[in-house]
């Protein structure tokens, strides 16, 4: 979808602000919601793709006045809401209700950490064939979906060329709404900074980015 | 009103003109799904002490002071990135497939999500603020050297400026050059100058910056 999330390229969002020492967490419950966030993700009701487009169906006002933490706290109670694993009364009165089961076991601590430590890898060994080849010159399609996808606006419809090819991931596009994985080639593809911005980018500068191979069309 | 609750915005009633304290909210979340059986308390305990104290910018150090120190781990680096830094000890969640760019006196690489917030966390940790924020989301891509400028890097015309937009699950790490005057540091100490910032690409490493975080 093309909302506010899809920021490259954009004007009037003013300086960059570099705290120096900055804390991981600035407050206690920033923490907890960045925690919550990873041990719920281990009730497979969603994946992250589908939490990355929980995030991106903030209304964009409150998305850009929302703090970082603010808008995992939002997704999460929509994704635990939608999955039905909390009822909004329950949200609501902080309480569970009289019917309410029970889930056990929780995730340990032994098992998050585990977690952490391997990660949820989204490349798939499966054979898909690539259907462009490093050094091809492509084009990223002009397309603008509803849902969920991963190709910035500021990458579309747009020549470039396959630098390399990263092996074959799961589709975000599909995978965000549960609609299947989808496996296909991930290649990097180069952009020249004229290409996409005009004149008044560097001459030799560029931008590199990551392109599912349903995203692009032979140049 | 309530806008850390997407779905009261579906329908039409009277909010409350101030959101509530999010301090306040995360407490009766974590209490609601710790009644409900859905976490426990001793996990987000474990999650965030490992994201406070152990995963962070200096896991990444010590792969640039090792890459600076053995051209053949430097190699395998760039070449197998996920084999390299699991030599460290270091990998796992949102660093499942890495991938080094090299910075040179020729070429500057600057990593961004403008989609998002996608970082190497086994090797940098969180991301800081200003990563997640709109104003670098925003500009990064089209104006990569005035964001530098901010950042007090100023680089020659003739650098080719590469911006990374972290739009898949491939995460990057910038291996900045190695400054001038440190041949014959070791590991440890070259490790110390290695800063976040110039891991992202948007600064790069000198022996003045001993001991900064940023």
């Amino acid at each position: 979808m093309s909302s506010v999330h899809d920021m490259g390229g954009m004007h009037g969002m003013g300086p960059i602000v570099a705290e120096k020492n900055e804390p991981v967490f600035h407050h206690q419950w920033e923490g907890r919601v960045f925690a919550m966030n990873l041990a719920m993700g281990a009730w497979r009701k969603w994946n992250l793709d589908a939490s990355r487009h929980a995030r991106e169906l903030i209304p964009p006002a409150e998305y850009l006045r929302m703090s970082y933490y603010e808008k995992w706290l939002a997704a999460l109670v929509d994704l635990i809401v939608k999955s039905e694993l909390v009822t909004c009364d329950e949200i609501e009165s902080g309480k569970p209700t009289m019917d309410s089961a029970k889930a056990v076991p929780a995730l340990s601590a032994d098992q998050a950490m585990a977690r952490v430590a391997t990660g949820g890898p989204a490349e798939r060994n499966v054979h898909v064939p690539a259907r462009f080849k490093v050094g091809q010159r492509v084009r990223t399609r002009n397309t603008h979906p509803v849902g969920h996808t991963r190709l910035p606006r500021y990458a579309r419809g747009r020549f470039g060329s396959i630098n390399c090819d990263h092996g074959i991931f799961v589709f975000p596009d599909t995978n965000a709404h549960f609609l299947g994985e989808k496996p296909q080639h991930v290649y990097s593809v180069c952009f020249a900074a004229r290409e996409l911005w005009g004149a008044q980018a560097g001459e030799k500068d560029s931008v590199y980015v990551d392109v599912w191979d349903d995203y692009l069309e032979p140049a | 009103m309530s806008p850390d609750l997407p779905h009261t915005h579906q329908h039409e009633h009277d909010h409350q003109a101030v959101p509530s304290d999010p301090a306040l909210r995360v407490k009766a979340l974590e209490s609601l799904l710790v009644e409900k059986g859905l976490v426990d308390r001793a996990t987000l305990d474990a999650l965030v002490d490992a994201y406070e104290h152990k995963i962070g910018p200096r896991n990444g150090a010590r792969v640039v002071a090792r890459a600076w120190s053995d051209p053949t781990y430097k190699q395998r680096l760039l070449n197998n990135a996920d084999a390299a830094i699991a030599e460290m000890g270091y990998g796992g969640l949102q660093g499942e497939h890495m991938v080094v760019v090299e910075n040179s006196a020729k070429v500057h690489n600057m990593v961004v999500c403008t989609l998002c917030s996608c970082y190497p966390w086994p090797v940098l940790g969180l991301p800081p603020v200003w990563y997640k924020s709109a104003p670098y989301r925003s500009r990064a891509v089209i104006d990569p050297r005035g964001v530098l400028r901010e950042f007090g890097l100023e680089l020659p015309e003739d650098v080719e400026v590469r911006g990374w937009d972290s739009t898949a699950e491939l995460r990057y790490l910038v291996l900045p050059e190695r400054p001038a005057g440190t041949e014959e540091m070791s590991e440890e100490v070259l490790a110390a100058l290695v800063t976040r910032d110039a891991m992202v690409g948007v600064a790069k490493v000198s022996l003045s910056k001993v001991g900064s975080t940023g």
